[in-house]
């Protein structure tokens, strides 16, 4: 919190809570961001350097892991780390055995990187929301940076580039095989001739596109909502730490309570997003 | 919170770490997994099969211990059965013995006794022949009158 002397606490959570962009702004050409307003008028062409950084560390720390594991696998005595994966695999493995009645070897391991990988991003919830970022922000002061330009969000999930992402990519796999299974004309039967029958074909489509369209868009908004407010009531418990001692103990107390419980909601929605995963896809590969 | 292009780099990510997780990872897990669960049912199923054989033998020791048992008994009844017989054979061979011997001796004894008794009347045939002689004075030609002693003889 070395920022708070120089910053107020509304300047504090805006800066939390921007990303470190990189894009082409009219103006300026491709740079980083000064501001949020800058990353604005940058529009479509700019990357969030920081969720893309995170996100790629983290999926590639889960795939070296597991791959390591998987290289040297047995089926005989299982060593510590395997049995740490097998855990994971067997948990995955039944879930989709239990959701999914179709035969579609993309399943289970679309299934098992959703759910370590988002668990990983959001576990970055619980590092202490100033450590990474200050870091940074001296590390790139040394650079030459202004401090109060450098920003740095951890944790992917509460990008919702991130979320929305992923649920377009399986959006794009429900439709996929969807079209796949079901033929063009199932596919399409089925978005307009159920539930009135053909007479009612206009209500037909609002209802049922309605419903495919809120799959991706309530599998992203819930991960980042949840993951998003989780971040702020962390934010917002950090600022209580330029206050007196007792405040700044009450912060760490609460601190502790919400990270505590907090394990359980970052579980939690990496689990929600798998499982949902699985039946839309299950959805998809089912005649009706 | 800006929608940008960090979405398609997303999705790209996304999808090549699925890519790589179908093809590297998820494979050679669950092929572990299979195996070992078809080892562990394999176990199982040699375990069952062990343990049945195990019943099995029992059971057959069983069985050749009982007829084992019993063909001993068997052969202990036949043993005292055959002692008994043997021992009344050897009763009555000694009672057959017994008796031939008491006849034997009965026999010689009624020999003795004839021969005995031949010899006395012989005896009392030549004291009557003396005792006819002393009565007569005369000596009497045995070779004569030898007819009329053994008539006489006969009729001791």
């Amino acid at each position: 919190m070395a920022s708070s002397e120089t910053l107020t606490s509304q300047g504090y959570i805006k800066h939390h809570l921007t990303n470190l962009t990189f894009g082409n702004h009219p103006e300026q050409g491709w740079t980083f961001a000064a501001s949020g307003k800058e990353a604005a008028e940058m529009g479509f062409w700019a990357v969030h350097v920081d969720t893309m950084f995170f996100s790629i560390l983290l999926g590639g720390l889960f795939l070296w892991f597991f791959k390591k594991v998987a290289d040297k696998v047995t089926a005989g005595e299982p060593g510590g780390a395997q049995n740490f994966v097998e855990w994971i695999v067997d948990f995955v493995e039944e879930n989709v055995r239990g959701s999914f009645s179709g035969k579609n070897p993309l399943v289970a391991p679309l299934a098992l990187t959703i759910f370590v990988w988002v668990f990983l991003m959001n576990l970055m919830d619980l590092v202490p929301v100033d450590l990474i970022p200050y870091s940074f922000q001296i590390l790139a002061t040394l650079f030459g940076a202004d401090p109060h330009h450098v920003f740095l969000k951890v944790v992917p999930t509460t990008d919702p580039n991130a979320t929305f992402g992923m649920s377009l990519m399986v959006f794009l796999l429900v439709v996929y095989y969807s079209i796949k299974i079901k033929g063009v004309g199932g596919f399409v039967g089925e978005l307009t001739l159920q539930p009135f029958g053909k007479w009612g074909l206009p209500a037909n489509l609002v209802l049922e596109g309605i419903n495919l369209l809120s799959k991706p868009v309530s599998l992203s908004l819930r991960l980042f909502g949840n993951l998003y407010a989780g971040e702020m009531i962390f934010i917002l418990i950090a600022l209580m730490y330029g206050h007196n001692i007792a405040v700044s103990l009450g912060g760490g107390l609460l601190q502790l309570g919400w990270a505590i419980f907090h394990i359980l909601v970052i579980t939690l929605q990496a689990f929600i997003f798998m499982v949902l995963t699985i039946v839309y896809l299950d959805m998809a590969h089912q005649h009706h | 919170m800006n929608i940008n292009l960090t979405l398609v780099l997303q999705m790209v990510a996304f999808a090549a770490f699925v890519w790589f997780c179908m093809k590297f990872v998820w494979p050679p897990i669950v092929g572990a997994l299979a195996e070992r669960k078809a080892k562990i049912a394999e176990g199982l199923a040699a375990a069952e099969r062990g343990h049945k054989e195990q019943e099995l033998g029992a059971q057959q020791a069983a069985k050749t211990m009982k007829d084992a048992k019993s063909k001993a008994a068997e052969i202990v009844n036949q043993a005292q059965r055959r002692a008994t017989e043997i021992v009344d054979e050897a009763k009555q061979e000694a009672r057959e013995e017994g008796a031939r011997l008491v006849h034997a001796a009965q026999a010689e004894i009624d020999q003795e006794a004839n021969r005995a008794r031949e010899e006395l009347r012989e005896k009392v045939a030549s004291l009557a022949v003396a005792a006819a002689e002393k009565i007569l004075e005369k000596e009497i030609d045995p070779t004569a009158h030898g007819a009329i002693v053994d008539s006489f003889t006969q009729q001791i």
